[in-house]
């Protein structure tokens, strides 16, 4: 066997509709392993957050949950502008979301601030114009 | 893999010479407790939350919610009948509640203690939990035991958002009961009989075997159909009932899916009813992907407790017809005193039912995180349909199913087996 469980999601960047579907289905799954509740709340909220994130900003990408005997990780990964001041981009109610993407009841800028609160390590590899990766890390016990 | 043992027993019933072996209910389970097995259905009690589903889309009649009949349940000396709100709603016409009690007593019940006026009760104490301190927000109903259920098994983060008081049900029994003893001093308490007259399988069940560590006042359930043609042939509405109704429009309105919540008296509330929209709210509530709400209602059936499988008229004609009820009622009957802000201990319900009640693939992690690896690689080599044919409701089931050693084998997938003659054929 190997070192950990991979759950793989391909995030569809035209389907605005369908945005949200991976991290139900990551919850399902980590229900069944039977994880401990608040760990499976804060990682499904770190990935709604990120997979929205995803398609509002950067049209798609792919989002990894990989579960380690003793922690959690989340890579999402996408393609899109990347973020050119990260530390702005990170502060509470900062959003450059479209006005149609507000309209729906998104882009309030707290997407990333919340994946940092729920999650125990996050690091944010960005280069404008080339995409951006996360990398979440959720600790057990 | 060990074998948990189950002692939950539920009440729904499967007329073994009826069932076809369809896949119809598989398919519609809310939470993948069915499997066809040797041509039958059966449902896996630690998965079942009562829903009622299966019995409402099975075509050929062979699902039915067990009940207590009322011939065979005479013992008590003293009999209480407990309607819930939603059988006012199954007359047409009804423009008095007082109609349908008068009823009840002419067929033998001694006295009706209406659910509805306990759940004006509990819409008073609800105001009052609503107000405390410190409490989860937003607060879910605890009233559908079908979502009650649904929450201790697969959203048991959100227990501590639950309403920690009994459903009006209960309280209606306990209040019922030392109604009965007050008046008739005469009587032993186990010659009081309470009769709770249900709209759904999930109350009944709740009745037999409790809910964690609470065990439940009523002594007898009987289904609101067979109530229903009881009453329906001794019901005049030329002769002026003796019977009064002591609930109001809160009370009734309980019947259906936003009567509780409303009742709350704060706007910030939702109320979703459709076990497909129930489960939809609960995970957006886990994501905390909600507007900023105080109380939410949720009802495991259609339009709420009018939508129950043991109701007789299709709910939304139910919740009209209720209008009628409602139009001369006073907003509320049964309510406290101004200035009281105390809820009595016994109106609340200690424990839920434990987490582990939903089948875990393992206890230990490692092993856990093996058989997961293990369905995942077995997915993928599924054809993917979620026929049903195997007998697991999807293939993702199925995979999971023939890990933890439940049974099949992935020759049970007959759309592989064939796709794999036709390619032998064709070489």
């Amino acid at each position: 066997m190997s070192e950990f469980v991979n759950f793989h999601f391909d995030v569809d960047g035209d389907n605005f509709v369908s945005a949200g579907q991976a991290s139900v289905k990551v919850k399902k799954n980590l229900r069944e392993m039977g994880l401990d509740p608040d760990i499976i709340r804060r990682v499904s909220i770190a990935m709604y957050e990120g997979e929205i994130n995803m398609v509002i900003h950067a049209g798609g990408g792919v989002a990894d949950v990989n579960v380690y005997k003793d922690y959690i990780e989340i890579i999402l990964d996408d393609h899109g502008p990347g973020i050119p001041n990260v530390e702005l981009a990170m502060q509470e109610g900062y959003s450059t979301a479209s006005d149609h993407v507000r309209s729906l009841g998104f882009g309030a800028g707290m997407g990333l601030s919340n994946m940092k609160r729920y999650t125990d390590d996050m690091q944010i590899d960005s280069t404008v114009g080339v995409g951006t990766k996360i990398t979440m890390r959720v600790n057990m016990e | 893999m060990a074998k948990r043992k189950t002692c939950y027993r539920h009440s729904v019933e499967l007329f073994v010479d009826k069932c076809t072996g369809c896949t119809t209910c598989l398919k519609h389970c809310p939470t993948e407790a069915i499997r066809v097995h040797d041509g039958k259905s059966e449902i896996n009690p630690d998965r079942c939350i009562d829903c009622g589903e299966c019995i409402r889309v099975c075509p050929h009649g062979a699902r039915k919610a067990l009940c207590n009949k009322w011939e065979n349940h005479q013992e008590f000396k003293w009999k209480i009948a407990l309607p819930a709100p939603a059988l006012f709603g199954q007359f047409n016409d009804l423009e008095d509640a007082d109609y349908v009690i008068q009823a009840l007593l002419d067929i033998g019940f001694d006295d009706v203690f209406e659910v509805a006026q306990a759940a004006e009760y509990v819409s008073a104490y609800t105001r009052i939990y609503m107000k405390r301190e410190g409490i989860k927000k937003p607060v879910l109903s605890s009233a559908c035991p079908a979502v009650m259920r649904l929450i201790s098994t697969r959203f048991p983060s959100l227990e501590e958002n639950l309403l920690p008081l009994l459903p009006p049900m209960e309280i209606a029994a306990i209040m019922a009961k030392k109604k009965a003893k007050e008046e008739h001093p005469e009587l032993d308490e186990d010659d009081i009989g309470i009769y709770f007259i249900s709209p759904c399988p999930a109350k009944v069940s709740y009745i037999n075997m409790g809910f964690g560590d609470y065990k439940s006042h009523v002594d007898v359930v009987i289904s609101m159909s067979d109530v229903y043609f009881m009453i329906l042939g001794v019901m005049r509405r030329d002769v002026q009932p003796q019977a009064a109704s002591k609930a109001g429009m809160v009370g009734i309105g309980w019947a259906s899916s936003g009567g509780e919540a409303s009742a709350i008296l704060n706007d910030k509330y939702l109320a979703a009813d459709g076990i497909e929209h129930v489960v939809d709210i609960l995970e957006k509530i886990e994501d905390g992907n909600i507007p900023d709400l105080e109380f939410i209602e949720l009802n495991a059936c259609t339009g709420g407790c009018v939508g129950g499988m043991m109701t007789i008229e299709n709910p939304f004609i139910a919740k009209t017809r209720l209008q009628t009820v409602r139009r001369y009622m006073p907003v509320s009957r049964n309510f406290l005193a101004g200035d009281e802000s105390n809820i009595p201990q016994e109106y609340f319900f200690g424990s839920t039912p434990s987490y582990d009640g939903l089948t875990f693939l393992s206890q230990d992690r490692l092993q856990a995180m093996q058989m997961m690896e293990a369905i995942q690689t077995l997915h993928e080599e599924l054809p993917g349909i979620d026929c049903g044919a195997c007998g697991s409701p999807t293939c993702r089931a199925f995979a999971e199913d023939i890990v933890k050693g439940l049974g099949p084998t992935i020759e049970d997938c007959v759309v592989r087996q064939a796709e794999k003659n036709i390619k032998t054929n064709k070489e």
